[in-house]
């Protein structure tokens, strides 16, 4: 009855080179060219909001403030405490640059999330893994393998079991859910805007059942609205688990 | 495997019963859990804003970082969802 036909998965994601051929290492796709705009754009936003360095901040710079402002005081402090600030850049450009790969998931005439490729993430969560366990050796020595993996207060005959449970979850699992999190997400958020529009163009016909239209149209506004929430909290969360991770890896609590 | 169990378990009850459309029904059971915990994640940090309004800054950090950890695990089911799709 519909002429209703969801695309393969394949191609809502995928895109073909246009630089290179199909299989060229260094073929650049609509995906990459979102990845270089987010590179730009996070760059070009704290160039142009740090070159006066007014006292009194106006335009970009307020923005600029407030936004080193907000990373500082509501992930380095909440998480790590002073010792973290020495990472505030990091973040700070992390979550920038996530939350513009995202943002183009709402951007007409381009939709489509760049972290919605499980590349990105990947890369992203892997650099977090190589960083905060650095910040682990460099604070523990060798001693770091006992701080993560003996919890303190454990009865000995437990530690055959706790061990090995402690090592996959923070070598093997950390990574792997720390990346699907923020992929699976906007892949998600990708497919149900995907979904809408397919129904809509499906009902755009002069048959009976055209008065169903609105529906799908109006979820369709409706879930834009809602995946820009998503693309700001996925890269605000992403942020809050480098900081509670580095924290785990570097804190002497325990 | 449990899959795997339940797919031919399906099929001999229901032929015209597709991988594709056990793939979506697990789905559907691993949603219940996170959506449990979520909720009651969200509902009793409401209740603690609510409670001590000063301490909400802390409150929705930690809300934040729980929900995150309990959508993990539908997120995960959801990436499974699809790799069962292939076959």
């Amino acid at each position: 009855m519909f002429a209703l036909e969801f695309p393969p998965l394949g191609h809502i994601v995928d895109w073909p080179n246009f630089i290179g051929g199909p299989d060229a290492w260094y073929g650049i796709n609509k995906v990459v060219l979102i990845y270089f705009m987010s590179a730009i754009l996070t760059i070009g936003i704290f160039v142009l909001g740090t070159r006066k360095k007014a006292l009194v901040p106006t335009g970009t710079q307020n923005f600029v403030e407030t936004a080193v402002e907000f990373v500082e005081d509501q992930i380095v402090m909440e998480t790590m405490g002073k010792e973290g600030l020495k990472y505030t850049p990091y973040l700070v450009s992390l979550m920038f640059f996530i939350f513009f790969c995202n943002i183009f998931e709402v951007i007409p005439l381009i939709q489509m999330p760049a972290t919605a490729r499980i590349a990105l993430p990947m890369f992203l969560a892997l650099l977090a893994y190589v960083i905060y366990h650095g910040a682990g050796f460099k604070e523990h020595k060798l001693g770091y393998f006992k701080h993560a993996l003996v919890p303190p207060g454990v009865p000995f005959a437990l530690l055959f079991l706790v061990v090995p449970i402690e090592f996959i979850s923070k070598f093997l699992v950390q990574p792997f859910s720390h990346t699907v999190r923020l992929f699976a997400n906007l892949l998600a958020g990708h497919i149900l805007l995907v979904t809408f529009a397919v129904l809509t163009s499906a009902l755009f016909t002069k048959q009976w059942y055209a008065i169903f239209l609105p529906l799908p149209a109006f979820a369709i506004v409706f879930f834009t609205a809602f995946e820009v929430l998503v693309s700001f909290l996925q890269a605000y969360v992403f942020t809050l688990l480098t900081g509670v991770y580095i924290n785990a890896a570097q804190s002497h609590e325990h | 495997m449990l899959l795997a169990h339940v797919s031919v378990l399906l099929a001999q009850a229901a032929p015209g019963v597709t991988n594709k459309g056990i793939a979506a029904l697990t789905y559907g059971l691993g949603a219940i859990g996170p959506g449990i915990g979520i909720g009651y994640l969200v509902g009793q940090s409401v209740q603690a804003m609510a409670r001590q309004p000063e301490a909400a800054g802390m409150v929705r950090t930690t809300m934040f970082l729980g929900i995150a950890f309990v959508e993990a695990l539908a997120l995960i089911r959801f990436v499974v969802f699809f790799l069962g799709q292939g076959n």
